[in-house]
């Protein structure tokens, strides 16, 4: 009798343990609010640049991005000075399915303090869950080292949300400049010298002036849309641009049409593509990593890719203005707009109000953090003009900042990440890839396009 | 809203039902000791609340799955049938409809056909299990590993150059110097993409339907032989309603796989020219173009067109228990 009554009672200890341990593990407490000091410690020598944020030691901020390694560990070397100066842990989780994971664990009840969002459109459909916090005094007054049409991008119903971070460039061209200076071609700097090289390289028969590759997987497609973004803004200038965005102007409309039939006889053209892989069909199952391939060998001689394509040419492959690949400016389709540059970037959203998520969001908002991220390593841009951009290392990145950074470029951020995802991840990727692949007319295409735009 | 609920609820549940079932244990302990509970209820307590959270981890996300279906894209608008008028509206749904359906007619049939025909060669070789694990072996290759592999097999290049796909390289060998571009070739390259499945699947029909054969009485095929029957005839009238329903558990497995078909897809074409089909549909609606209650609706037709399988598949495994 004794002996059962202590083994019961032995149990009864190891079961309510167990019951805590499942209720603990059960809760969905995921932030970290440590303990904070007292008074604000003042930081001195190397650390003496973070005294702003300091005063949150021993606290924990989780940020979750599609950023993978090896550029997540980039960006993780960014900040380890601002971490250990100022003592708040920066935990970082990176997905490739974070356009889709994210809104998940938003619904979910589990949405990390910080997210860096590369579409406006997901942080659009953030804001509206009523999850996303608007950033600190001090982040909205970083925002005016960026051209003003950043804050438009960051923004939602003309409230600012979320900072950019990083920016891309798409108005690019790859070439071979030592194929170039052996046929003794010179780089175009006008719409209508591009489309007469073109015309020259195709009559001189030894290979096509383009190449082009719009595959990638779910998303085939999004090459062709930059293509048409390029020339809408280019040929018509941002104001018409951002009406066709907000669909004030339609797929079907004559200008939007016009741009189209402009693609068409740009990469249509059987006599001007698909150098060195096959017709104009094969530019639909081409993937975008392969397209440039053949300037290499010498069967294309260029490309319009973004400055990220940098990463597909093979290793050993010299990039830089005498080396065996090198980008120009893609130029306007209409001498009457100035530097068209469409392109994308990274915004930082909070989920969180705590003082240390503030203090890390205002970092990553400053032209310190921006300079201290170049550093680290190549491929990374900032449109913040208070970048020296003597810290660019890589002639990539030095172009692209060039154009960023260019308070005359007209600046728009890439159209079909910003129309809804119905249209600009949906339809269009769709209706594009069936103009290529199976020859589709050009007005079957923007109909079939507007008719997707949601009611 | 009702999605933090829900969360919270599960949540809730879980730890409750966990905190339940470690004080039914200690229950139980304390009353076998005693002597007072009986055997049926311990079970019935102890089973309890894992049933109960499987029930709840079950039925949960189909019943807002359902829920999500009635939505509009950010579950703020009641659109009742909306989504599932859409679906059955849309042209492009119905090529993926009609491609879903290709494929689970097509794919498993060709796959059982091409098994028994294989199982009943190979039986008869000489070193059949090398033969057999050779035809075996792409089972043990991911459905995406074996994409890419076929993706390499329908490359497309100009005929001039020298990285070509395998295919368009016999196709020259053979005389036809511009074979069309496979992955764009409509129909055709549903077809080519069956492929995949079917060289994947087909080792796996083999080896259940050698298996099946090898169980017939040897005294019944005796006894056929003996009234006269041979070949077709043998086949026809005592292998074949031996081994029907080993044949019908296949084929409805192979159907089933089939209708979740996702990774073919998406590695080969990524739904393009063509060649989408409802699983992979449902994906893009809800997690590329960010409509949840497309998406749920077009879960739930899939979760229609599984059932019956399912249904039928469950019935014939008990036909088979009550012959025994």
């Amino acid at each position: 009798m004794h002996r059962s009554t202590s083994s019961a009672r032995s149990v009864l200890a190891v079961g309510a343990a167990a019951a805590l341990v499942l209720l603990a593990g059960c809760s969905n407490s995921s932030t970290s609010t440590g303990t904070k000091a007292s008074a604000t410690p003042t930081l001195a020598g190397d650390c003496a640049p973070f005294q702003a944020y300091a005063g949150h030691s021993g606290t924990t901020v989780t940020m979750f991005a599609s950023i993978l390694s090896p550029e997540s560990d980039s960006l993780q070397q960014s900040w380890a000075k601002f971490s250990s100066c100022t003592g708040i842990k920066i935990s970082y989780v990176g997905s490739n399915d974070f356009e889709s994971q994210l809104p998940v664990r938003v619904s979910g009840g589990n949405a990390p303090d910080l997210a860096i969002i590369p579409q406006p459109g997901l942080l659009q459909q953030m804001v509206k869950t009523g999850k996303v916090v608007k950033p600190p005094a001090a982040t909205v007054a970083n925002e005016a080292k960026w051209s003003a049409v950043w804050k438009t991008y960051g923004s939602v119903d003309g409230t600012f949300y979320a900072a950019p971070m990083s920016a891309n460039m798409k108005s690019l061209v790859w070439y071979s400049p030592k194929a170039f200076a052996a046929a003794g071609y010179t780089v175009p700097t006008t719409w209508a010298d591009l489309m007469s090289l073109s015309d020259k390289i195709a009559k001189a028969g030894k290979n096509k002036p383009w190449c082009g590759g719009i595959g990638s997987g779910t998303a085939t497609g999004w090459p062709a849309t930059d293509w048409l973004e390029e020339v809408v803004l280019g040929k018509y200038g941002g104001d018409v641009y951002d009406k066709w965005v907000s669909h004030q102007i339609k797929f079907s409309d004559p200008q939007i049409i016009d741009a189209m039939n402009t693609v068409q006889g740009w990469m249509h053209n059987s006599a001007w593509v698909n150098g060195g892989i096959g017709n104009v069909q094969s530019i639909a199952s081409t993937t975008f990593q392969d397209a440039g391939a053949p300037i290499l060998t010498g069967k294309c001689s260029m490309l319009q890719q973004a400055s990220f394509y940098e990463a597909q040419w093979p290793k050993g492959t010299k990039i830089g203005p005498d080396g065996d690949i090198w980008a120009f400016h893609l130029p306007a389709a209409n001498p009457a707009i100035t530097t068209p540059v469409e392109g994308g970037g990274e915004f930082v959203a909070a989920f969180s109000s705590r003082p240390e998520v503030q203090a890390v969001q205002n970092y990553l908002s400053t032209s310190d953090w921006a300079t201290s991220r170049i550093k680290v390593a190549p491929g990374w841009v900032s449109a913040n003009q208070g970048v020296d951009p003597s810290v660019y290392t890589d002639p990539v990145d030095q172009l692209s900042a060039k154009y960023l950074t260019d308070p005359s470029a007209t600046f728009r951020f890439d159209a079909s990440d910003l129309m809804p995802a119905a249209v600009g991840a949906g339809q269009e990727w769709k209706s594009f890839t069936a103009w290529f692949a199976q020859n589709q007319s050009v007005t079957k295409t923007a109909s079939d396009i507007d008719a997707a735009w949601p009611q | 809203m009702w999605a933090d609920a829900s969360v919270k609820f599960v949540n809730t549940f879980g730890a409750l039902a966990g905190f339940a079932g470690v004080l039914l244990v200690l229950f139980y302990f304390g009353g076998r000791a005693k002597g007072r509970m009986s055997r049926r209820l311990a079970i019935v307590i102890l089973l309890g609340p894992g049933l109960l959270l499987l029930v709840v981890g079950l039925a949960v996300p189909v019943v807002r799955t359902i829920y999500l279906s009635l939505f509009n894209d950010d579950s703020s608008k009641y659109l009742g049938a909306g989504n599932y008028t859409w679906a059955l509206q849309n042209d492009d749904i119905h090529q993926v409809l009609l491609n879903t359906l290709l494929w689970i007619v097509v794919a498993p049939l060709v796959t059982t056909g091409l098994g028994l025909g294989l199982a009943l060669l190979v039986d008869r070789l000489r070193g059949q299990a090398v033969y057999k694990s050779l035809i075996f072996l792409p089972m043990a290759i991911s459905f995406v590993g074996a994409s890419i592999i076929w993706k390499f097999v329908y490359d497309y290049r100009d005929p001039a150059q020298p990285q070509i796909g395998l295919l368009s390289q016999i196709c020259i060998w053979l005389g036809w110097s511009h074979p069309p571009n496979w992955i764009l070739s409509h129909p055709l390259n549903n077809f080519l993409l069956m492929v995949v499945m079917i060289w994947v699947q087909t080792g796996f029909a083999m080896v259940v339907l050698s298996a099946a054969i090898k169980a017939i009485p040897e005294d019944v095929t005796e006894a056929a032989v003996l009234d006269g029957a041979r070949g077709w005839r043998l086949f026809a009238h005592v292998t074949i309603p031996m081994i029907r329903s080993t044949v019908i558990v296949v084929l409805t497995t192979v159907m089933i796989t089939t209708l979740k078909l996702f990774d073919i897809i998406r590695t080969m074409t990524g739904g393009n020219f063509g060649t989408q089909v409802l699983a992979n549909e449902m994906y893009s609606q809800a997690f590329v173009e960010f409509n949840v209650g497309r998406g749920s609706s077009l879960a739930v037709l899939l979760f229609l067109a599984v059932l019956p399988l399912v249904a039928y598949n469950i019935m014939l495994l008990r036909k088979e228990r009550e012959v025994r």
